[in-house]
């Protein structure tokens, strides 16, 4: 099977819903066992350990906010304790606080680097360890469209972003010698809560610059993670992939 | 005493695929034995485990030749 994930454990930041849980769904298909963790909806977490089951893999649930790394640590520490190994992070956590630059306020800004740009730090920095003596893993960051390109009333996500995109060159280099892979995936417009509550000027923009001339699913996400995560891919990082109908080329 | 010079030195050749003689109390990790920064972190790792000891990151940035891991080793163990 391409990209076999079988006898892998992985964990996935941001699993409850949208494009995590498609991830932490996917993952389980190719045959790895997956931590789902969450920050807020447990019950939506449950579902998606329970679509994992389902499958026959093993899933744990784990409640932890990215954005405090001795959080993000621990929540490490009880993937080893049930798994045993961690091969495979996934940064997919990630929240919006959408407003103009003159209206936006400081914790606004805030809130949403420390989740979605620090909270991926954390994770680098605590699956490094175990990564490290295994001599193997992989590392997959959600970026987003907009860190490449821009967008207007998103000025704190789009820095958060570009700084995931950064953040993963650096990070590839780092951890290159030691066999550990860390990649970027850009997704364009994706059917998901988060982008149902753009406001339609927004959506109907964007719309207009997707060449494919469709949203995305988050299936389509999980897909290219799947094959980030595999052995298939083990001559790429740093790379930043983007998968988002042609709107950034 | 010994012991521990020679269990830190075997750990040492294996980690950085230096020579046995190579390695003296008074080699620096970095300037003598080829380590670059990365390999001085797992070196500290693998010595975590060896003694079964925790170094802290403080600890471990003043940590340059083979005769301070000793050091530190026999005054924490």
């Amino acid at each position: 099977m391409f990209a076999d994930l079988s006898g892998r454990t992985a964990l996935v930041t941001g699993a409850s819903r949208g494009i995590g849980r498609a991830i932490a769904i996917a993952l389980a298909e190719a045959g790895a066992d997956v931590a789902v963790n969450y920050s807020g909806s447990e019950a939506a977490a449950a579902d998606t350990a329970a679509a994992i089951e389902a499958l026959g893999r093993k899933a744990v649930i784990l409640k932890a906010n990215v954005g405090k790394a001795a959080e993000f640590d621990e929540m490490v520490k009880s993937v080893l304790d049930a798994f045993g190994k961690l091969d495979i992070l996934v940064n997919n956590a990630g929240i919006t606080r959408d407003n103009l630059i003159m209206r936006m306020k400081e914790e606004e800004f805030d809130q949403v680097i420390e989740t979605n740009l620090k909270g991926v730090f954390n994770g680098i920095k605590a699956v490094t360890r175990p990564m490290m003596k295994q001599r193997s893993g992989r590392i997959i960051n959600i970026s987003s469209v907009v860190g490449a390109m821009g967008n207007p009333g998103q000025a704190n996500y789009v820095a958060a972003k570009a700084g995931v995109i950064g953040l993963t060159k650096s990070a590839a280099r780092e951890l290159s010698s030691r066999g550990i892979t860390v990649n970027c995936i850009a997704p364009g417009f994706i059917e998901t809560e988060m982008t149902d509550k753009l406001p339609e000027d927004v959506k109907g923009s964007m719309m207009g610059g997707i060449p494919l001339a469709r949203l995305g699913k988050p299936e389509d996400i999980a897909a290219a993670v799947r094959f980030l995560a595999s052995s298939e891919a083990s001559y790429m990082t740093g790379q930043t992939v983007h998968v988002d109908g042609g709107m950034y080329m | 005493m010994s012991e521990v010079v020679d269990r830190v030195k075997r750990i040492v050749v294996d980690r950085l695929g230096v020579d046995e003689a190579e390695v003296t109390l008074e080699a620096s990790f970095k300037d003598d034995l080829g380590a670059d920064s990365l390999d001085v972190v797992e070196l500290v790792m693998e010595l975590e485990d060896e003694f079964d000891l925790e170094i802290s990151d403080e600890d471990a940035e003043k940590i340059t030749t083979v005769g301070e891991v000793v050091n530190y080793i026999q005054s924490h163990t």
